[in-house]
Parts: C-alpha cells; sequence; structure tokens
C-alpha cells in the first residue's frame, strides 16, 4: 500500500517537473518580452546586472517611445484593415465553394475538394517570385492592395477545408425538408445552412485574421515604404535604426500584437486542429 | 456496406451539379489564377535571364539551374534546408510526445499552462523570432550572462551566439523546433483524447507498466495522427524564411541559408528573377512526396 502510495507521489513530482520545465522552455520569450518593455535603457544594457530583476525603477518609457516616435500605431491599422478586407473575400469565396463540393458536386467535389487542400501546401517561398511580378504590373507595389489581393491564396483553400467538413455534419434531411417547404436548393443554403452554419464560419474568419497577422514574406516582398508595413514586418525591419536596437520598444511592440492574436487563437483552436488532422480523428 | 452506403451517397449529392459548379468556379478560378498561373511562371522564369528592373527575357534552358548548382551558398542552402526541418522535426516529435502526456490528465491550471505553451505556435513568428534575436544578442544575452554568472564563461569570452556559423546553426534549429512543438503537441493531444479510455485501461490490468502501455499500444495507436503532426512540421519548417531572415539574414557567410531565403536573397534583393526562381524550384520535389503522404493518411481515414 505504502508503495502505491509513493510511487503515486512520485508520479505527480514527475508531472510537475515535465510540465514546468516545458512550460518555461516554451513561455520564456514572452517573459522575456515583458519585462524588457519596462526596463530602463541603462539597466538593459549594463552587463553586471542581473537581467532577471529590475535593477533600477521600472519604466513606462519604451511604451511611449513606441505609440508616439514610430508607426506602430498605423501598423495594427494597417494590419486590421488587411485583415477584415481578406477576411471578406475568402468568405465570399470559400463558404459557396465548401458547400457545392460537400454537397451538390458528389465523388466529383470530394476530388476538387482534396485538389483545392493541396494547394493549401504550396508554400509562398515558392510563389513570391512570380507574384512580385504580378503586383508590379498590376501596379500594386508598395500598396496594402497587393497583399489583400495575394492573402487569400493561402486562407481560401484551407477555409474551404475547414468549411467543407462543417457542412457534411449537418443532416441532409434539414435541407430536404426546407426544399418541400417550397424553398430552391441555394434558397436553402442561404435561409437554412448559413445560419446554423455560424460557428463553422466564425472559425473561418478568426483563422483567416490570425494568417494574416502571422503572414511575413509576401509583406516583406511586396512592401517597402515604413508606413504601408504590417505588424509582422514593420516591427521587426522598422523599429531598427540602422545597426541600433530599440530592444524595449521592439518587446514591447512585440508582446503588445502577439497577446491578442493569441489569446484569440486559443479560444478556437481546438477547430483548427479539426482542420489540419485531415480526417486522421474522428 | 461500404459499396451500398456511396451508392447512396452519389444519388443524393449529385443533386445539382450546374448550381454546384456555379457556386465553387468563383474560389477555383482563383485558385488558378494566383496560385497556378504563379507556379507556372516560376517555372517559366527558372528557364529565362528574367531580372527585375529589365523587361526583356530570353529562353536560356538549363542555365539557371547549372550556375545555381555550382555555387557554394546553394549547396550550403539545400543542406541546411534538410538539416534544419529533420532535426527540428526529431526534437518536435519527441518533446510532443512526452507533453501532449502530460496535459491529457486534468489538473488545475490546466487552460493557463495550456495558453502558456501554445504562445510561440499562435503568436506571429516574426515577432517570436525576434524576442530570440534578443535573448541571443552578441553583448546583452541573458544566456551569456547566466553562463558567465555559473563560471562556465569569463565575461566577454563568451560565444556570440549567431555570429559563429556552428552555434548559429543551431539557433536556428532552436527556434524552428520552440516554434513547432505546440503546434505537434495540439495535434498529437486531439489523437489522445480520440483514443477510447478502456484500451490502455485494459492494458494496465494486464499488467503492462507505464511505459508499455505507451509505446505498444497507444503510440502504434497514433500512426495516423503522429504522420500528419510529422508531415505538415516537415512542411512548415522546409519552406521557411522567416525565422533564418529574422534571426541570421542567411549569415554569418551564408552559413545559415535556406532553399527560400537564398531564393529571396538572389532574387528580390539581387534582382535576379531567374536564379531565385530556380533556387525556389528546389523546394517542389520534396514538397510532391510530403504531399503524396499527405494524401495517403486522408485516404485511409476516409476508408476507415
Amino acid at each position: 500500500m505504502a508503495k502505491g502510495i509513493s510511487r503515486r507521489i512520485w508520479g505527480k513530482v514527475v508531472h510537475v517537473l515535465v510540465l514546468g520545465t516545458f512550460t518555461i522552455l516554451l513561455a520564456f520569450p514572452f517573459y522575456w518580452m515583458l519585462i524588457t518593455s519596462f526596463k530602463q535603457n541603462l539597466d538593459l544594457y549594463t552587463m553586471e546586472n542581473n537581467p532577471f530583476l529590475f535593477n533600477a525603477r521600472p519604466t513606462l518609457d519604451h511604451l511611449k517611445f513606441l505609440f508616439t516616435e514610430t508607426r506602430f500605431v498605423r501598423w495594427l491599422g494597417n494590419t486590421a484593415f488587411v485583415g477584415v478586407a481578406v477576411v471578406a473575400i475568402t468568405l465570399l469565396l470559400a463558404v459557396p465553394a465548401a458547400y457545392a463540393l460537400a454537397r451538390l458536386s458528389g465523388r466529383w467535389g470530394e476530388r476538387l475538394g482534396i485538389g483545392i487542400f493541396l494547394t493549401y501546401l504550396v508554400p509562398p517561398t515558392l510563389l513570391f517570385i512570380p507574384l512580385s511580378r504580378v503586383v508590379a504590373y498590376l501596379g500594386l507595389q508598395d500598396s496594402l492592395w497587393a497583399l489583400i489581393l495575394v492573402y487569400p491564396t493561402f486562407t481560401v483553400p484551407f477555409s474551404i477545408w475547414l468549411l467543407m467538413g462543417f457542412f457534411k455534419s449537418i443532416p441532409k434531411e434539414l435541407e430536404d425538408a426546407a426544399m418541400v417547404d417550397g424553398l430552391t436548393r441555394f434558397g436553402a443554403f442561404i435561409k437554412l445552412v448559413i445560419p446554423i452554419s455560424v460557428s463553422g464560419i466564425l472559425t473561418v474568419v478568426i483563422f483567416t485574421f490570425t494568417l494574416v497577422t502571422q503572414e511575413f514574406v509576401y509583406a516583406l516582398t511586396f512592401i517597402s515604404s515604413e508606413s504601408n508595413q504590417m505588424i509582422g514586418t514593420g516591427i521587426p525591419i522598422f523599429l531598427v535604426r540602422g545597426d541600433v536596437y530599440y530592444w524595449g520598444a521592439l518587446m514591447a511592440a512585440c508582446l503588445i500584437a502577439s497577446l491578442p492574436i493569441a489569446f484569440i487563437y486559443n479560444l478556437f483552436l481546438d477547430r483548427f486542429i479539426a482542420g489540419f488532422t485531415v480526417g486522421a480523428v474522428k | 456496406m461500404a459499396v451500398a452506403r456511396n451508392k447512396i451517397k452519389s444519388i443524393g449529392a449529385a443533386q445539382s451539379p450546374l448550381l454546384g459548379a456555379a457556386m465553387f468556379s468563383p474560389a477555383i478560378l482563383y485558385i488558378l489564377l494566383l496560385v497556378g498561373g504563379p507556379f507556372f511562371l516560376a517555372i517559366f522564369y527558372a528557364f529565362s535571364d528574367a531580372r527585375i528592373g529589365n523587361a526583356e527575357m530570353h529562353f536560356v534552358g538549363l542555365e539557371n539551374f547549372r550556375s545555381v548548382l555550382q555555387s557554394p551558398s546553394f549547396r550550403i542552402a539545400i543542406r541546411n534546408s534538410f538539416i534544419f526541418t529533420i532535426c527540428s522535426q526529431i526534437v518536435v516529435i519527441v518533446g510532443a510526445n512526452i507533453l501532449a502526456i502530460s496535459l491529457e490528465r486534468t489538473f488545475r491550471g490546466r487552460g493557463i499552462i495550456r495558453f502558456l505553451i501554445l504562445l510561440p505556435w499562435v503568436a506571429p513568428i516574426s515577432l517570436g523570432a525576434i524576442g530570440w534575436k534578443w535573448i541571443l544578442d552578441s553583448i546583452y544575452s541573458v544566456i551569456t550572462w547566466a553562463l558567465v554568472a555559473a563560471h562556465i564563461y569569463k565575461p566577454f569570452s563568451a560565444p556570440m551566439w549567431l555570429g559563429e556559423p556552428h552555434l548559429a546553426i543551431a539557433s536556428v534549429l532552436l527556434v524552428h523546433s520552440w516554434r513547432l512543438m505546440p503546434f505537434s503537441t495540439v495535434i498529437l493531444l486531439a489523437g489522445r483524447t480520440a483514443i477510447p479510455k478502456d484500451i490502455p485501461e485494459a492494458a494496465a490490468v494486464d499488467g503492462a507498466g507505464f511505459w508499455r502501455t505507451q509505446l505498444q499500444i497507444v503510440i502504434p495507436m497514433m500512426r495516423p495522427i503522429i504522420s500528419v503532426a510529422v508531415l505538415f512540421g516537415l512542411i512548415f519548417t522546409f519552406t521557411d524564411m522567416t525565422v533564418v531572415y529574422i534571426l541570421t539574414a542567411g549569415g554569418p557567410f551564408d552559413s545559415t541559408q535556406t532553399l527560400p531565403s537564398l531564393a529571396f536573397a538572389m532574387g528580390i534583393q539581387g534582382s535576379d528573377l531567374a536564379a531565385g526562381a530556380a533556387i525556389s524550384l528546389f523546394l517542389v520535389p520534396l514538397l510532391v512526396i510530403l504531399a503524396y503522404f499527405m494524401l495517403r493518411v486522408a485516404h485511409r481515414a476516409e476508408v476507415n
């Protein structure tokens, strides 16, 4: 009996140790952003100071600098603008397509659906060179519209895939009943299927928005001026002047931009995972 | 049984192929134009002498591939791409399995722990990478400080983490593993919760210890889901250029360059579109192989 208890205590200790170690390793950079954001420069750049502690009074100077002397707020606005526009385009393209492929096109639709999923595997790092020419040809260099045009290339395929699974789970009898009541097929889609799919559509909205905030390669390639940057490129590239890194402001910006995105993503995580597992988990 | 179900499905589903086509063609058209089109454009550029700022273009055959294959930076880049991808996946899959086991139980504070563990994946990668750049700073690195404080190095003699080729490679590897571990963990966790509880319990009753149950029963049952996590992990790492670009910009002396980052350096920064396109096309063979395995996983899931 005593052996069983001591074994259970051991199990608990190991559990806490393992979880604690991994949590510290994974979350440490964000803790480091937090503490750096509030340290005075004198404290940051004195090598003898213990960097884990505040060796001088905490300060709000870096935050003040970030919000008044840099284009940080503008970048947040740019990101929100592109995010909303890309969400709208993604919904317009992906919702009808997913429904058609899940319901109206039989086995053919299923194959097409898998084909669309595979295009999600074509990475930006393969397409950015030709797309930079397309963007130049359309006269969209250094314009947020270039990003709005190109970002749906990675949000639409994955959204179609997510929504197809969602639409398939709606019982067919519901639509049949609505059509018996006099609605057309398209009418049933608009008036019945979309309203009961709100949570699936919301998942796509959140997923698309977070993908836009995380994108780096296209924003780096197509956007050059400081005022048109997205957060993902503006912070690491334009908060560095020459060789001077404003580490305090830089870390504050990273943290402020990351946390809301991380929080929202976390709320919808289980649904995104269902999209990634390609049906390998039922 | 399966045959009968398929028949019913196809009768019921092929109801409005015309409406269906009208509803999916805008999306398909968009994808063909902006994914398919540029893909073929990339192949076209790779056989030409296209440059930024030069409207004229000629067919040069395999010239770009020849000069790319002869350049030492390219050889380093292709080696690094494989090192980063494979090594970080090994670290990730071992770590993620351990983490998924410890997150499976319910305990107090699980929600907060899950949020903290997920941060590297859900925060924008360019911002996470710049955080690491500060942690690995050449002078004010917290790691250096800790090593000096522990008397492992004397002050000012500690290595520059991003300034020496081998350490820079290790740093990029570290950040890739850090970034992907949460993603694999949640996927494996989804796989674990889908296993019926009575199977591991029955094994425990039969006298199988914890490790034996995990290694001989649970992990084999999770094979499809582990392959999903690994396939996505391989694709994300192999095609990523953000981590390298932010941490080292390919340096020192091109020692951390990967295929995507070299394609960017040559094609965009160096204005040599043709060379950049040729380099990025080297991503394709591996992507095709990975896509094939992805399809097999999806197909098997469909059959079951």
